[in-house]
């Protein structure tokens, strides 16, 4: 059933996003900035989690978990050490999504070529 | 805004913002949304299916298994994008390729594959997250700002 819901609502985030582009005509870089920023206060709000306990993947592939998981990072370490915690632990969690597009990004600069 | 923009325009200008506006094509929103929704939905479904390997195999928990799903599907992408494949997605899907996270991918493969004949540090390394930069600079910045009112409310508010 998972399987189903992270489908439904990864398409869902995907059409809010082809609105923002089709409707607003938003740049795609500001459409992008706008989804982090939208998962952080979701997350603030306590919403991302039980979002991500019903869809799995629809809602940890899309990219507002980035903004989610940057203040679940934060929290964390808020959790250990107070205020101090939240600028020292923002990335505790992201570290995923940022070290795999940089590692792969020089991988794919050594192995491919650029087009035209 | 757009009106002011306008009104600082000679009327020449102005007649022909009217008349563009006339023949631009209508994008079918409706077909473009039904396109996002079915190639976005299947990325996620893709990565479900990741995501469900490391939980039965690697014993990840349903909110921990996001990390490496997140890291493997970016891992596909690098050979998507490196072969040219990505574009086309992208050219058909729109949305639906660019908010997954493999858009994210994306944005810092290619540049760095593109700016690779700048040279190796200062055209890789200072290109790569020309694109993707503004996602992390105000994802850190509006989570920053989001974890301090967090932190204060529950440490000093007794919430």
């Amino acid at each position: 059933m998972i399987f189903f819901w992270a489908f439904v609502v990864g398409g869902l985030f995907c059409v809010i996003g082809q609105i923002m582009f089709d409707v607003f005509k938003l740049n795609p870089g500001i459409a992008l900035t706008i989804f982090v920023i939208t998962g952080a206060v979701l997350d603030g709000l306590g919403l991302y989690d039980p979002l991500i306990d019903f869809a799995g993947a629809g809602a940890t592939v899309p990219i507002t978990n980035f903004g989610n998981q940057l203040v679940h990072g934060a929290m964390q370490e808020a959790e250990q050490h107070g205020i101090i915690g939240v600028v020292t632990g923002i990335f505790e969690v992201t570290s995923a999504g940022i070290s795999a597009a940089i590692i792969f990004g020089v991988i794919g600069a050594f192995l491919f070529k650029p087009k035209g | 805004m757009a009106n002011k923009k306008k009104k600082n325009l000679p009327p020449a200008a102005q007649r022909y913002q009217e008349f563009q506006k006339h023949r631009e094509i209508k994008r079918p929103l409706l077909k473009n949304c039904v396109k996002a929704f079915f190639v976005g939905g299947f990325i996620c479904f893709i990565g479900q299916v990741i995501s469900t390997m490391y939980i039965y195999f690697f014993n990840f928990t349903e909110q921990t298994a996001g990390n490496p799903t997140v890291a493997t599907l970016i891992f596909i992408t690098m050979f998507l994008t490196g072969f040219g494949v990505y574009d086309h997605i992208g050219q058909f899907a729109g949305a639906g390729s660019t908010i997954p996270v493999t858009g994210f991918g994306n944005s810092v493969i290619s540049a760095a594959i593109e700016h690779r004949s700048e040279g190796l540090i200062l055209g890789v390394g200072g290109n790569m997250f020309k694109l993707a930069g503004p996602v992390i600079v105000y994802g850190v910045f509006s989570a920053f700002v989001i974890a301090l009112i967090k932190t204060i409310l529950t440490q000093w508010g007794g919430l």
